[in-house]
């Protein structure tokens, strides 16, 4: 009785619990939920802009003719299809070389690698590092490359391929590593107590159960590299194609660059070419991004 | 003394009386022994000189309070500690008279042959079905049917007759303790000759637990098991011999290295224990 008497003499003495200085709603955390706003105001207002701008100018020449023709002298008869398939080719090649090189590197560092090593240590700091190199730096590399190669002509699918492989590389190794970490460690436990050999548990439990995240990773990285122009500018990229891309020694144009090319043509037609290409990768890359996030919904393990 | 009254854990552990108690001889015919063992992480020392054999077809319970090493220790006998980065046992550790330590030995044969049950039930993300042939396929076992050896594992894990009409659906479906009933009888698949548990009822309720148990008590026939347990009278019942375990500080550094206080019957160990800690301890004085 005597401590119950303590606490409701407590509660009389506490001063009340209105705000000292307003609260949720003072002046000073008013102005802030503004600030916030505005913030968000300004950003979604660029991009708002930026699409209907895009639509508005872009939709008319969002035509069949768009996807069937090659470029031409007038907007009349240009397409983007060269582009398009340039695009895919180049993208397939990305793919091909970066995701199993990715997560390849990305399984060693999580599972093999010996992490008191200072050799693995710097290949983990340099990894984090490479994913911030501005891109055009992996387009001089592909070029030294080649050329140390002796390869002449560079506007070459495989070297758009090998260049945009190269950018993604640190994405896909990250987005791996990631998705080997969310593994439980009881999982590795309960494998290898049963005398699987830390190849096998990696092979059968740790990358099948990481697949949702390496897709994830590996989709976001690809529509990275699908809007890439200026390392693929810089290899030399065709901006006037009139052939479809057949092999991975074909010359090339993609996308991104097909739209880069038409702005600069001083033709008013052009202008609407380069706004409707813009928006069939638009949309390309919201559906990439969309196929990204149902597979992680759709495969979200829950331990 | 205290632990004569009626309430005291200890006392209902000593009128336990069971047939393997009287049976059991007085030293353990060891199929699993640690010589003078230390394990360390690092240069921090987890459990210093453990002498214990473990007698083939017993079941002996490691106990004492959180830190003293006892978990350390029993991922020590199957070399599951070689994955934490550091740990080192120095000492011997035999399994069949060989040093599982020594050099030439497969880390990976050490694991088939002394299987492990883990404290969080930890199934694959797979059908109960592959979690059970699982072991089977890594290892290469040559067996006669797949199926065959699934329905014996389930069954000797008392689990079958709740599985079998859905062996192809998800191990994740089931409940926490027929997921741990799957985890042992995973492990009974590959035909170890030890399997060492790690506190396998922590997260199980009181109806699981008592069903893992009963499971236990079937499984010693053919398996010797050492199990490691936070629940005094889970020891009391299920275990043949009892090793207590303490963790004691350092004079200088304070860190608190584990060691081996009393090993015994479990009748003994609970009925009149040698050492003052460890009739503190069961008498539920501390830890």
């Amino acid at each position: 009785m005597a401590s119950l008497g303590k606490i409701a003499a407590q509660g009389a003495a506490a001063t009340t619990l209105k705000s000292q200085n307003g609260g949720e709603y003072s002046v000073r955390a008013i102005g802030f939920l503004f600030a916030l706003w505005f913030s968000l105001f300004v950003a979604v207002l660029f991009l708002a802009t930026l699409i209907i701008v895009t639509l508005i100018e872009g939709t008319p020449k969002f035509t069949l003719n768009l996807f069937t023709e090659y470029s031409s002298a007038t907007p009349e008869d240009a397409g983007a299809r060269a582009a398009i398939l340039g695009s895919a080719f180049v993208i397939a090649t990305t793919a091909v070389l970066a995701i199993p090189l990715g997560v390849a590197a990305a399984t060693y560092l999580e599972e093999f690698a010996n992490k008191r090593r200072w050799w693995n240590r710097i290949i983990e700091l340099n990894v984090q590092n490479l994913a911030a190199v501005p891109s055009i730096v992996y387009g001089l590399l592909t070029l030294g490359l080649l050329a140390t190669l002796g390869v002449r002509s560079k506007n070459l699918v495989l070297a758009g391929g090998i260049a945009l492989a190269l950018l993604i590389l640190p994405v896909i190794v990250i987005a791996t590593r990631e998705a080997i970490r969310s593994v439980p460690s009881e999982i590795r436990d309960g494998s290898l107590a049963l005398g699987a050999s830390p190849w096998q548990t990696v092979w059968r439990q740790i990358l099948p159960s990481s697949v949702p995240g390496i897709a994830t990773g590996s989709i976001l990285a690809l529509s990275r590299a699908l809007g890439e122009a200026a390392p693929l500018l810089l290899l030399g990229a065709l901006v006037y194609v009139t052939f479809d891309p057949t092999s991975l020694t074909s010359g090339f144009t993609t996308m991104p660059i097909q739209i880069f090319s038409w702005t600069g043509r001083p033709q008013e037609g052009f202008h609407q070419l380069a706004a409707a290409a813009s928006i069939l990768l638009l949309v390309l890359l919201v559906l990439m991004n969309g196929v990204a996030i149902f597979i992680r919904n759709r495969f979200q393990k829950r331990w | 003394m205290e632990n004569n009254s009626p309430d005291q854990p200890a006392s209902s552990a000593r009128v336990r009386a069971t047939p393997s108690d009287v049976a059991l001889p007085d030293h353990p015919n060891a199929v699993l022994s640690c010589d003078n063992v230390d394990v360390y992480y690092g240069s921090f020392k987890a459990v210093e000189q453990v002498n214990l054999d473990f007698g083939v077809n017993e079941i002996t319970a490691l106990i004492g309070p959180s830190g003293c090493g006892k978990s350390t220790l029993l991922r020590s006998l199957n070399r599951m500690n070689d994955l934490v980065e550091g740990a080192r046992v120095a000492g011997r550790v035999t399994f069949m008279n060989e040093d599982i330590y020594g050099p030439g030995v497969d880390a990976i044969e050490v694991r088939r042959r002394i299987g492990m049950v883990f404290q969080k039930p930890n199934p694959f993300p797979k059908s109960i079905y592959d979690n059970i042939a699982y072991g089977a396929r890594v290892t290469g076992m040559k067996i006669s049917s797949m199926d065959d050896l699934v329905e014996e594992a389930l069954t000797r894990a008392a689990l079958w007759d709740e599985v079998k009409d859905k062996l192809k659906q998800s191990a994740y479906g089931l409940s926490g303790g027929q997921q741990q009933r799957l985890c042992i009888a995973r492990t009974i698949a590959i035909k170890p000759d030890v399997i060492l548990m790690d506190e396998p009822c922590s997260s199980l309720d009181p109806i699981a637990t008592m069903r893992i148990e009963d499971l236990m008590q079937e499984l010693r026939k053919d398996y010797t098991i050492v199990i490691v347990t936070h629940n005094m009278q889970q020891a009391a019942r299920v275990a043949d011999r009892t090793a207590f375990f303490t963790a004691l500080p350092d004079e200088t550094t304070g860190n608190r290295t584990g060691v081996l206080v009393e090993y015994g019957k479990t009748g003994q160990i609970f009925g009149s224990p040698n050492d003052k800690r460890t009739e503190d301890y069961i008498s539920g004085r501390f830890g």
